[in-house]
């Protein structure tokens, strides 16, 4: 092994910290699913029809987000429309 | 009233039945009569990592057909006194479960024992729930890994939203995170997530640390719970665990990597 791959392999993050950034992502995404009542998905799904009677857009271009504070819940809907 | 525990996991593998083994006999050593209950339909295998596997009669479908009775089907056994197994059942019907049935055996069950301890099917369907629907505490057993983990999240989800606690606005399940298979010397290398790093993304309090170790496998090859090694780490850290569980103080051991002394480098071993 040269001097230059010693000081290669020491930049790159070790496997384990990858394993962990991944899991917090992953996790995060999951629990935050799983706050949110079962309905957000379908209702998500039924407001893309609509929407797709007047423009045609993909799925990812509508994000349904439901906000939980102490004394009420916001739903936040956000649509980009093509120019 | 006893107190129950499901030993569960989400993921295949992970060392659940050996743990429901180790902390069952740990908790009868301690002079609590306890009882672990296989649920595992289909799959039955405490029996086998108990060493009792000859002495299966009647199993819980059994008992909660009315087929037989609690004493008749409770194995009592022979190592440690106070300790009883309740073997799963190895018929092939997926619903031999009832959530009725289920209740009245552990509510029985109950009235005799003071721990009770559910040893999970892998998954997180019927079986799975089941076993952990009337608990009172969880142990979540976790290996360092990426699959593992995330699997113990969705435990600790159904946990929190299934359980009969969850279902009737009582106090929750208490949580446990106990970590198995751990390899220091790896974890020093970075090729392995750490405990605080399992900690910090499970988010719940630790209950123990079992090393990686040739013993778990020497033991259930013999048909004896590896908490009754009590030369090996891993026997040592699950006698921690369960201390642990009963409310005694104890320091986390095996977490660095063994220094080898300057005789044993000599000899290479």
């Amino acid at each position: 092994m040269s001097i230059f791959s010693y000081f290669r392999t020491q930049k790159k993050p070790s496997s384990a910290s990858v394993a962990k950034e991944r899991l917090q992502i992953i996790v995060a995404h999951e629990r935050n699913k799983r706050t949110q009542p079962d309905y957000i998905e379908k209702m998500q799904r039924e407001i893309l029809q609509v929407i797709r009677k007047y423009v045609d857009i993909s799925d990812d271009q509508v994000k349904v987000n439901l906000d939980n504070n102490d004394e009420c819940s916001i739903l936040e809907l956000n649509v980009t429309l093509p120019e | 009233m006893a107190k129950i525990i499901v030993v569960t996991s989400g993921k295949g593998g992970v060392g659940k039945t050996t743990t429901s083994a180790s902390i069952g006999t740990g908790l009868a050593k301690r002079g609590h009569k306890t009882v672990i209950i296989d649920f595992d339909v289909g799959l039955r295998n405490l029996d086998l990592i108990m060493g009792c596997e000859r002495r299966v009669v009647y199993d819980f479908v059994n008992v909660i057909n009315g087929e037989s009775s609690l004493s008749q089907t409770l194995i009592k056994d022979k190592r440690t006194p106070e300790l009883f197994i309740l073997p799963a059942s190895q018929t092939r019907d997926k619903d031999a479960l009832t959530e009725a049935g289920v209740e009245k055996v552990l509510n029985d069950l109950s009235k005799d024992f003071e721990y009770i301890v559910c040893d999970s099917p892998a998954g997180i369907e019927r079986g799975a729930q089941m076993a952990l629907y009337f608990a009172d505490m969880a142990i979540v057993v976790t290996n360092p890994e990426v699959s593992s983990v995330r699997d113990s999240d969705r435990i600790l989800g159904i946990l929190q939203s299934k359980s009969r606690r969850a279902e009737r606005g009582e106090s929750p399940v208490e949580e446990h995170l106990l970590l198995t298979r751990y390899n220091p010397e790896r974890v020093e290398n970075g090729e392995m997530l750490s405990v605080e790093d399992v900690k910090d993304i499970l988010a719940i309090p630790l209950l123990g640390v079992i090393p990686e170790s040739e013993a778990v496998l020497k033991a259930s090859n013999q048909g004896s719970p590896v908490i009754l090694d009590e030369e090996s780490f891993s026997g040592q850290a699950y006698d921690d665990a369960v201390a642990r569980l009963l409310g005694e103080e104890r320091e986390h051991r095996f977490l660095e990597v063994q220094k080898k002394g300057f005789f044993k480098r000599l000899i290479g071993a």
